[in-house]
């Protein structure tokens, strides 16, 4: 099977998989089998492609002219395949995570809530293969109409509210900002194709470059870079499945991945660093950074702090692109993995305490580590990766980033990614020791039903976050397949 | 041999069907079938005239051999050509629809008249597109114009009187205006044939009656089209008017009152430059852009989604006006092609709307909670419409936005390019207010079962919506008649 092929059967089979699961609805083991199956195959269909782009080849696909001049066409090159691998590998976990959650919280409109999943990862892949800016912004679209209802999925006025803001800043941002600063670049240079060492060296003023860096960062809100995050934190009404994998890993990452690309093939590294325009937006990442783990800090809501978290981390990869230069770029890259390992675990325990324990809020959690303790440990787990400590992943992209600030003499960035380190501690750390550590809070747990009888979350659960809290520590030990992807990005 | 007459017979067709639908008014499912004919009919002539068009460049026919500029001439160029299809089109999808929805909405013993004023209109539309005659231009506008106060007048709701009435009274004096305009070129230049006026006006355009003409045709035809705040006709018209006539007058009454308007702008002033004099172009512009803005913020308002959509009608028209007030070609490829592509959301959406009302007998926001459930179909395509007005790719009005977007930015017009985007996002808002009451809102208690519309109807909502759609995906095709329709428009459209 020619890599061409493979990159279109790897587009349509989470939407075949969509039609599938929307026909056996009817039969929940059925339709679940449908998701893991379609799951299952999209993972080896992209990963079929990694030895060829490892060798650095750039299989592509050109579909059809969309506009005169500009088609949709797909190209798989190393950040794109690092970002499809991880996506649909965690989507087959995240759908074990599924069964168990969903049925043991009772979810309604199952059905609905699996299709769409399928369609988000769809689009997902789309954006990580497209092969220019105009297939980009298609994909991030349906990306962002189509995980609505996955927000909006329990339809009570929080989740109206909730998909208003999400809708709304990341359309908002997209069209205004984004479609604006993709329309401007087609017309300064005649073509959207993703290039390396990119297609706006000169064609654009210094002014010019500064003005579409901003509108693509800011444009691109899926980055929640400050201050158009709030969608973030708004869509954590959606079930913890869709706030594990879509507003931890496949959205978001979807967001920073479009600002790293963006970065390395419209605007060229070199580009960047000779005309230094992207430098203020440096202070802008920096600034999300601390800002939103301070916020973090004060949330009560174990949901809501894991948003705010994501918010602060994402802004490390929108920070390493800025910098400009190779090392951060390969920070950016580890640190798209490595985030989405670890952040996936905590949503996981996450979602794991709410279908046990019925419990949202951090303040009840005391000693609930004790009835949960495979949950707890791997919280533990993942909140260490968060921090960037060995022998876990996350370390990784704090490394590579925190030399890519050095490499652009920058010692205050690299401040700022260890004060927020610091501050992981300080958000992160509490919740798994009060976990562990102290007395169950019985006040008022009595007439509560669940008080006494907690026990663990589903065997899906389970499986799930302990594949995903093992990644974290196999990704610190076997960090090079990444690595050596990211190099060839920079190699040219 | 007939290949010859196919452009008489684009009007004669419905024309001569109108009586014979007064001949059967004992069987009202006759005149039915006979407009799904006659819409077929008059799609497939369009089709091939724009297929010959294409192929070999205008055509001329002379009416009755009477040779332009004494006879009426018609016309069929790319642009013409290409309204001709969107019209006809519209009207073939809108026929096989209107049966259930027209049963439903208008007694059995008016069915006759509703059919018969149909095919006068579609006609008068049709008949608009092809001449090639500035007075018989007026003529048709009359009959399309006449007919559909009638059809509007035929709405259940007694408003839909008083609003067919004040529709009236706006559209004869935007009729007036018109040919007071045309009958100022007479006087000028002593010719009414378009392409003859066109030779002829450049050498007296400096003249104050010239100019006067131009600003009647302008405020005329602007009467017509509802060029904001020419457009106060427009939305107690749409929501009053059956479901069916709703649909039809918004997909192509507007647009080819905008054709008109490109005719008069680039045809028969295209040499003379005139436009620079007035500022016209200026002054379109800014009631483009307010509009936009104006009849957005309105339509955000509305509890009746039918009211919403046509105010939403008066945005969307204010896009068209915009890229026609570039006068680039890139510009005029974004007004005609948002003609198309607004010509097929807006027919998509009250198609739509019409299957909800056969339903509910309302299409009040409040009603309509719990849609998404009770009518899957129906409200899908809704929704793909609707992501259309707003601009998602890949829709057509990502297309239009796209044009506009970057007809905007060659004139290095970035404020208009940053409104334009920002407009869009008030139609989110108007759309999304639909979205939340049909899927996030619970059926009312005590509220009747209702049950998806019937195929004959949900299917031709979703040809337009699977439109939307499609034409977004390759917008290739659509995109090439309208730039070189464009082209040929900006190049003086010489003869």
């Amino acid at each position: 099977m020619s890599a061409e092929t493979t990159i279109l059967l790897a587009l349509a089979a989470p939407w075949l998989g969509a039609v599938l699961i929307a026909l056996t609805g009817y039969w929940p083991n059925l339709r679940e089998a449908v998701t893991l199956m379609t799951a299952a195959t999209t993972f080896v269909l992209v990963a079929s492609l990694y030895p060829e782009v490892a060798a650095g080849a750039r299989p592509s696909v050109s579909l059809w002219e969309m506009l005169p001049g500009l088609s949709i066409s797909f190209e798989v090159e190393p950040l794109g395949m690092l970002f499809a691998g991880i996506a649909s590998f965690l989507w087959i976990i995240t759908s074990i995570y599924s069964i168990g959650y969903m049925r043991g919280h009772h979810e309604q409109n199952q059905t609905r809530f699996y299709a769409f999943f399928a369609i988000a990862i769809a689009s997902a892949l789309g954006v990580a293969f497209a092969g220019n800016m105009l297939t980009l912004f298609v994909a991030y679209e349906i990306l962002s109409i189509c995980t609505y209802p996955l927000v909006a999925h329990h339809e009570t006025d929080e989740a109206k509210q909730g998909g208003r803001i999400y809708l709304g800043i990341l359309l908002t941002t997209s069209i205004v900002f984004q479609l604006f600063a993709i329309i401007w670049t087609w017309m300064i240079t005649g073509t959207l194709d993703f290039t390396d060492g990119g297609i706006l060296a000169g064609h654009a003023s210094p002014m010019v470059v500064a003005i579409l860096m901003a509108l693509y960062v800011y444009g691109i809100g899926k980055a929640a870079v400050m201050p158009f995050h709030r969608w973030l934190p708004a869509a954590m009404v959606a079930p913890t499945p869709v706030s594990a994998l879509l507003h931890a890993v496949a959205v978001v990452k979807a967001g920073v991945f479009s600002v790293v690309k963006v970065t390395v093939y419209i605007f060229g590294i070199d580009f960047l660093t000779e005309l230094g325009s992207s430098e203020w937006l440096q202070y802008a990442a920096a600034a999300t950074i601390i800002l939103a783990s301070l916020v973090a800090l004060t949330k009560d809501n174990l949901k809501a702090r894991l948003a705010y978290s994501t918010v602060s981390q994402l802004s490390y990869i929108v920070l390493g692109a800025m910098l400009a230069n190779a090392v951060g770029i390969v920070g950016s890259g580890m640190h798209i993995a490595m985030h989405a390992f670890g952040k996936i675990t905590l949503f996981f325990c996450a979602g794991a305490i709410l279908v046990a324990s019925h419990k949202t809020e951090i303040s009840q959690m005391r000693g609930l580590g004790r009835a949960m303790p495979i949950t707890f440990a791997a919280f533990l787990i993942g909140s260490l990766s968060m921090i960037g400590l060995p022998p876990f992943g996350g370390l990784w992209g704090k490394w590579y980033l925190s030399l890519g600030a050095l490499d652009a003499g920058k010692l205050g960035l690299v401040a700022v990614l260890m004060l927020s380190s610091v501050l992981n501690v300080a958000y992160l750390l509490p919740i798994s020791f009060r976990g562990f550590f102290s007395n169950p809070d019985t006040k008022g747990d009595g007439n509560h039903g669940h008080g006494g009888g907690i026990q663990e979350a589903p065997l899906p659960c389970l499986i799930a976050i302990s594949i995903t809290s093992i990644g974290c520590v196999v990704l610190f030990f076997f960090p090079e397949p990444i690595y050596d992807l990211l190099r060839l990005i920079v190699a040219n | 041999m007939i290949e010859s007459q196919l452009p008489a017979l684009q009007v004669v067709v419905p024309l001569i069907s109108a009586p014979i639908c007064m001949l059967l008014r004992r069987v009202p499912m006759a005149t039915w079938m006979l407009a799904v004919a006659v819409s077929w009919l008059c799609l497939g002539i369009a089709l091939a005239l724009l297929t010959q068009v294409l192929a070999t460049g205008p055509i001329s026919y002379p009416l009755g051999d009477w040779a332009a500029p004494w006879g009426i001439e018609y016309r069929v160029d790319r642009i013409s050509a290409f309204v001709l299809v969107i019209v006809s089109a519209i009207g073939a999808v809108v026929a096989p629809f209107s049966r259930a929805s027209v049963l439903r909405e208008i007694s059995l013993r008016r069915v006759y008249l509703f059919f018969a004023m149909y095919h006068l209109c579609l006609a008068g539309l049709l008949g608009i597109a092809i001449t090639g005659d500035a007075f018989n231009l007026f003529v048709f506008l009359e009959i399309s114009s006449l007919s559909s106060y009638a059809l509007i007048s035929l709405g259940r709701d007694r408003r839909a009187l008083t609003a067919a009435y004040r529709y009236l009274i706006m559209g004869t004096i935007g009729a007036t205006f018109y040919v007071i305009g045309v009958g100022f070129m007479y006087m000028m230049t002593g010719t009414l044939n378009i392409a003859d006026l066109a030779n002829r006006i450049p050498q007296v355009a400096d003249t104050r009656t010239v100019q006067a003409a131009l600003a009647f045709l302008t405020v005329g035809i602007g009467l017509k089209l509802a060029l904001f705040p020419l457009h106060t006709w427009l939305p107690n018209a749409y929501t009053y008017a059956p479901s069916v006539v709703s649909a039809f007058l918004a997909a192509t009454a507007t647009k080819v009152a905008i054709y008109a308007l490109i005719r008069i702008y680039f045809t028969v002033f295209g040499a003379a430059e005139i436009s620079e004099v007035f500022l016209i172009r200026q002054a379109l512009m800014v009631l483009a852009v307010a509009a936009m803005f104006a009849a957005s913020l309105v339509a955000i308002y509305q509890n009746d989604v039918k009211r919403l959509l046509a105010y939403s009608s008066v945005a969307q028209i204010g896009y068209i006006v915009l890229g026609i007030s570039f006068a680039t070609s890139t510009g005029l490829t974004a007004g005609i092609i948002h003609l198309f592509n607004h010509a097929l959301m807006k027919c998509a959406l009250f198609l739509a709307l019409g299957c909800v009302f056969l339903r509910l007998r309302s299409v009040n926001i409040g009603s309509l909670a719990g849609l998404g459930k009770t009518m899957p179909w129906t409200t899908a395509a809704f929704v793909a419409a609707g992501l259309s007005l707003i601009g998602i790719p890949p829709t057509v009005g990502f297309v239009s936005k796209w044009y506009l977007i970057q007809a905007a930015l060659e004139k290095d017009s970035y404020l208009i390019a940053a409104l334009v985007l920002l407009s869009s996002m008030l139609a989110l808002i108007y759309i999304w207010r639909v979205v939340e009451a049909a899927y996030l809102r619970p059926v009312p208690k005590g509220q009747e079962t209702v049950r998806e519309a019937p195929l004959s109807m949900v299917v031709p909502t979703w040809i337009m919506s699977a439109a939307c759609i499609y034409f977004g995906i390759d917008a290739t095709r659509t995109l090439e008649v309208a730039r070189s329709a464009a082209s040929f428009l900006l190049s003086g459209a010489q003869p």
